[in-house]
């Protein structure tokens, strides 16, 4: 979910072999998006990159689904804070997914603030922000929107839809919605469902959000102010439950910004003084009311919940999806029993799975960093299914 | 002691001869793959694993094989009944904590179980005991005691037993011992007890269809 979290460097010419592209698709009037909660959004634009070459029987196609605070500049360098794309340890030359073999594929997700439809872009009716009148959405409706732009594109059938975190209940959701339109599904780190600890954390968040006055009921945008404070406060609550007690411990531990204390409320830890740039930087870059909308369909998402509670029957159509549930040991947001109940409803299911629980004390956010034994996983999973589509 | 990774073991060919060909398949403690991929191979089965160590399962994944990190004594329970034609424990029955509920595991989640383990009751182990008072040590029991990984070690006759008391029919016998093939045997002959080195039994549920 931390896309500052990566370090890689990209050089220009990493960046031309990426081959990238992309752009903003709309949707016209003829294709209205319906959604869960039984609103309808028509002209709705999703904005995408790609990377690498649709092959010719167009069979190399990998959609990224990104986490909550992602984009689709997963590779990439990002065009406004020029900071390398958030999953270049995953994605890029010589990576588990690289543009030389697969068409890469991310779009912002429905909902968002980086060029697709969400609270922040203009309500054509009014001519104004939608601030609180944008509809709520959910992951389906996300997946839905994900869907239209997939077969915009001219793709039939994904040859992997791939995601981390939030991503990863995509491609759950994906697997439940369109399995004939996938060939293997990776979902890492990640639920069925948010539980009531991931519900708690989410809540804080919103309330710092719309305690600050300047959220103005939503409305900010159109007054010309922005919750700024509020927002910060959010992610730095959030930033915690994406790392971990022994991650922090050794990055910070009790050391201080200067020498001595400052006998106030300065930040005089390093653990401090990390959370506040943290939250200062994240508002550069993400809408308040975007950040409420998609924190709330993470809460709504519950997979089993369409299936009379039974999550096995989410997958009985997906039998034939070659799936990968990866979980990292330090993850106390979406921790390994999570991952393990998907595992076993898609054993139930019959359907063919993978599942690795990989040691990391970097928390949740370890699926963004450099996990030797996550690449290699990846990449055994994604070759071995690239194998298995070629001999059919 | 962990399946040992050896390709080409002794009991790997035995199994071999066991399994119908295009057979649903689950090897539980399957190390890095390489009977099931013997077996996917050999028999074109379509085969699971179940293996402890995150290395290992990596390694299986880049072998283009389905396998989920977890153990015998806590994770069969995943798996729905009757999902695969035979599950394989391949000298792992000693090393869990529950031999008697992973075995009714086993034939729960499959209709035959194909189940290898060292024979303590081979006559170089009773001579080690007797002649010198110590915890043997022989090819089979390699480590020390307080190194093996084996607390639930057993005899043939034990294993006869126990599959009585479980309603389990034994369909094959095999008696392994390294470097020879294996000898297909009566496991209730008493002799056999002495001679086993190792077994490798094939199991039904009884009133399993032929």
């Amino acid at each position: 979910m931390d896309k500052d979290a990566t370090d890689a460097g990209q050089s220009a010419e990493q960046t031309r072999a990426l081959a990238e592209d992309g752009g903003t698709i709309r949707f016209g009037p003829d294709q209205p998006l319906r959604l869960d909660s039984g609103a309808s959004l028509s002209g709705i634009e999703i904005a995408y990159r790609t990377w690498g070459v649709l092959n010719a029987d167009r069979s190399n196609a990998v959609l990224i689904c990104h986490a909550l605070t992602g984009d689709q500049h997963v590779a990439g360098a990002h065009p406004t804070t020029g900071k390398p794309g958030w999953w270049t340890q995953m994605v890029g030359p010589g990576r588990p997914l690289d543009p030389a073999k697969h068409f890469i594929i991310c779009s912002n997700v429905l909902g968002g603030c980086n060029g697709s439809t969400g609270p922040a872009s203009i309500n054509p009716e009014t001519g104004k922000p939608w601030g609180l009148a944008f509809p709520v959405i959910t992951i389906p409706d996300m997946v839905r929107a994900q869907a239209m732009l997939v077969e915009a594109l001219g793709i039939e059938t994904l040859f992997s839809v791939v995601g981390g975190s939030m991503g990863g209940m995509q491609v759950l959701q994906w697997a439940a919605d369109y399995p004939e339109r996938i060939f293997s599904a990776l979902c890492i780190a990640s639920a069925p469902r948010h539980s009531a600890q991931n519900i708690a954390f989410h809540e804080v968040g919103r309330q710092a959000v719309m305690a600050d006055p300047d959220w103005r009921g939503g409305e900010y945008a159109t007054l010309g102010v922005r919750p700024e404070k509020g927002l910060a406060v959010a992610r730095m609550a959030a930033h915690i439950t994406y790392l971990s007690e022994p991650a922090l411990q050794r990055k910070f531990g009790r050391e201080l910004q200067r020498d001595g204390l400052s006998w106030g409320f300065d930040a005089d830890f390093q653990v401090e003084s990390y959370l506040r740039h943290q939250g200062a930087s994240f508002v550069d870059r993400f809408d308040a009311n975007s950040y409420l909308y998609i924190t709330r369909a993470l809460d709504y998402f519950d997979l089993a919940a369409s299936y009379d509670g039974l999550l096995a029957e989410a997958f009985r159509k997906a039998r034939d999806v070659r799936f990968c549930v990866l979980s990292f040991t330090s993850d106390w947001l979406y921790p390994t029993p999570e991952g393990r109940a998907i595992v076993r409803a898609l054993n139930a299911a019959g359907a063919r799975v993978s599942f690795v629980e990989i040691q990391s004390d970097k928390g949740h956010d370890a699926f963004l960093l450099d996990e030797p034994v996550m690449r290699s996983a990846v990449a055994g999973f994604l070759d071995s299914a690239a194998s298995a589509r070629a001999a059919k | 002691m962990s399946p040992s990774e050896a390709a080409g073991r002794e009991d790997f060919r035995a199994i071999l001869g066991m399994v119908s060909p295009g057979a649903r398949v689950l090897d539980i403690g399957c190390g890095e793959g390489a009977l099931l991929d013997m077996l996917g191979r050999g028999k074109q089965v379509e085969g699971r694993g179940l293996e402890i160590d995150a290395a290992n399962v990596s390694l299986c994944l880049a072998r283009g094989l389905a396998v989920v990190q977890g153990d015998a004594d806590h994770d069969l329970a995943d798996f729905p009944n009757q999902a695969f034609d035979y599950a394989v424990l391949s000298q792992t029955l000693q090393t869990v904590r529950q031999p008697r509920q992973v075995l009714s595991e086993l034939l729960r989640i499959a209709d035959r179980a194909i189940v290898s383990f060292p024979n303590f009751a081979h006559w170089r182990v009773r001579w080690e005991l007797l002649s010198r008072g110590r915890m043997p040590m022989t090819g089979v029991l390699s480590q020390a005691w307080y190194e093996t990984d084996n607390i639930h070690l057993c005899t043939l006759r034990d294993f006869t037993s126990l599959c009585e008391s479980l309603d389990l029919n034994i369909e094959a016998c095999a008696a392994l011992a390294e470097g020879q093939s294996a000898r297909a045997i009566n496991p209730q002959r008493p002799i056999e007890n002495w001679r086993a080195e190792a077994a490798l039994f094939l199991l039904s549920r009884k009133g399993l269809a032929a």
